[in-house]
């Protein structure tokens, strides 16, 4: 009970001053915590294993790995959502599930577009926590609505049903809802999958914004030349960290086959294909 | 027409069944978005059929049947809640089992007393035009608890119903929220028992929310709609079974199910 009130009046941990964003040591995931099966007796047993990285306020990164690599998994446990089997994990110099600022952005699959919101109601539900319990958003919250809106560029759809929307102006509203909720981690989960073009430049124009607001961000990608053009680090996992730094560190042919496993990411099953390993 | 509309209400018994269709088709119309929304539809009538053991306890020993049926209620809503958290079988599964389960202890109780027939029929479809001023008070003062719970959990229900991911980066109490959820089923279901029945409560949830989705893309407006189509299903049912002699209960589903069929026909596919 008191742990319930705890949670209902709970406004999130102060940050600790001069901490990293994200501080990971010793990191291990196993297939049964996120309810994976294993399909064969070799299989192995942690979706991520002993990872160990940090990165600093403001930073943006993106991370690549062919499909269950451990991507999601990764974004789950910075999320707070799902909880390591062992290691540390400090965001700002906490626990991840004490933070009320991190902002998930699943794959876009995972929502029921046919719901009943419109596009700013979706974005006012980042504001849950600051409007508070038994309150309804007052002015100052549909101010900021509409700024976040602004700042993505999607002023224009805010009374739009979000099953109207295309790809691209689906992301930018669940970045509105992110800034709404005033982040301080952006988690952004395959963010480009079914964008073209022109959607995938506006999404890094966005986030070229969000370098002065010093929020940190973190993009799971397939798209190398992405990652290589328009993050300060990338850091390419397959169930354990092979490499964590600049492109040109990080994208040579040794770690990419260590990665890929001898195919060319390129060649690699599209993210939109079923695959065996749970993808989450 | 206006004697046609006025002439029933000469009746206390017909007033007292409007007022109660009017407030069962508001309160489960409107928690029944949620039902819809979430896809709760075999949860909720499940719960309705678990509750029959606890009204036929109740009506042997004489007590409110309304204080059965909220008792066993309440309790199957946080078992299921509890079965569906250990994840050891599947949710339908466990819902399943639960559900006929219970329904058989209820029939096995009442088959064991009298009157068998009547007393189950009641049971099972309702008793519109038999509603007391006691009932009445029961239900409106339920109505009114589970409409200001809504009202107050508004955001938060809307949040883990649309994004659960997004309720649990907020760090909301989303364990307490679903059982809150399944708890106001529970007690909405023994608002609507003298209304619907059990056999029949499913269609007071699902029907005008599923209507209501059709017509509206806001939530709150949805709620409103949903509200208008089961408050309208409620007493066009009291009318016809005042005037056709048709069972109350089925004649109140039986509009609400016209209207969905109306509307869908007339909505353009969406795909």
């Amino acid at each position: 009970m008191s742990d319930l009130i705890h949670r209902i009046a709970f406004h999130g941990a102060d940050h600790q001053p001069d901490s990293p964003s994200v501080e990971c040591q010793h990191l291990s995931v196993s297939y049964a915590a996120i309810g994976g099966r294993l399909f064969a007796a070799d299989s192995p047993v942690d979706a991520l294993a002993e990872l160990s990285f940090q990165v600093k306020e403001g930073e943006q990164i993106a991370v690549i790995g062919p499909n269950g690599a451990g991507k999601s998994t990764l974004f789950k446990v910075l999320a707070g959502i799902l909880k390591p089997d062992s290691g540390q994990i400090q965001l700002f110099g906490n626990p991840p599930e004490e933070h009320i600022c991190i902002a998930y952005v699943s794959q876009r699959n995972q929502i029921d577009w046919s719901f009943p919101a419109t596009v700013a109601d979706v974005v006012m539900m980042g504001r849950t926590r600051q409007i508070g319990l038994f309150r309804r958003p007052r002015k100052k919250d549909w101010e900021i609505v509409y700024q976040a809106l602004e700042q993505v560029d999607a002023a224009h759809l805010a009374k739009k049903q979000i099953g109207e929307l295309s790809g691209g102006q689906q992301q930018r509203v669940f970045i509105a809802r992110a800034l709404a909720l005033e982040t301080d981690l952006l988690l952004l989960d395959e963010p480009l999958s079914g964008l073209d073009l022109p959607s995938q430049n506006a999404l890094f124009e966005i986030l070229d914004t969000l370098r002065p607001e010093e929020v940190t961000v973190l993009v799971a990608t397939h798209d190398l030349n992405v990652a290589a053009r328009h993050f300060d680090r990338i850091m390419l996992l397959n169930r354990h960290i092979i490499a964590f730094g600049p492109a040109d560190e990080v994208l040579t042919t040794e770690n990419l086959l260590a990665a890929y496993g001898g195919l060319s990411p390129h060649q690699h099953p599209s993210p939109n294909t079923q695959h065996p390993t749970p993808n989450t | 027409m206006l004697t046609w509309l006025l002439d029933p209400l000469q009746f206390n018994f017909i007033i007292r069944a409007l007022l109660a269709s009017i407030m069962v088709g508001i309160v489960c119309s409107v928690l029944g978005t949620y039902v819809v929304l979430r896809g709760m539809a075999f949860l909720g009538d499940a719960l309705a059929h678990t509750i029959l053991p606890g009204v036929v306890g109740a009506f042997l020993l004489g007590l409110p049947l309304a204080l059965g049926a909220l008792v066993v209620g309440i309790a199957t809503a946080i078992g299921i809640g509890y079965l569906t958290d250990r994840g050891a079988i599947k949710e339908d599964t466990a819902i399943g089992v639960i559900f006929a389960g219970m329904f058989a202890l209820g029939i096995a109780m009442l088959s064991a007393s009298g009157n068998y027939t009547v007393d189950l029929s009641h049971f099972l479809f309702g008793n519109l035009l038999g509603v007391s001023a006691a009932d009445l008070w029961v239900i409106s003062i339920l109505s009114v608890l589970v409409l200001l719970v809504i009202y107050l959990f508004f955001k938060e229900f809307l949040v883990i119903t649309f994004d659960p991911i997004l309720a649990q980066t907020l760090r909301l109490p989303t364990t307490f929220l679903r059982y809150l959820l399944l708890i106001l089923i529970a007690i909405t279901i023994v608002t609507a028992l003298q209304v619907v029945g059990i056999a029949l409560m499913l269609a007071m949830f699902v029907t005008p929310a599923a209507t209501a989705a059709l017509l509206t893309r806001r939530l709150p407006v949805m709620m409103v709609v949903a509200a208008a189509i089961g408050t309208f299903s409620g007493v066009s049912g009291v009318y016809a079974s005042y005037y056709v002699n048709i069972a109350s209960g089925a004649a109140v589903v039986l509009v609400a199910t016209i209207i969905f069929v109306v509307v869908f026909a007339l909505t353009p596919s969406q795909k």
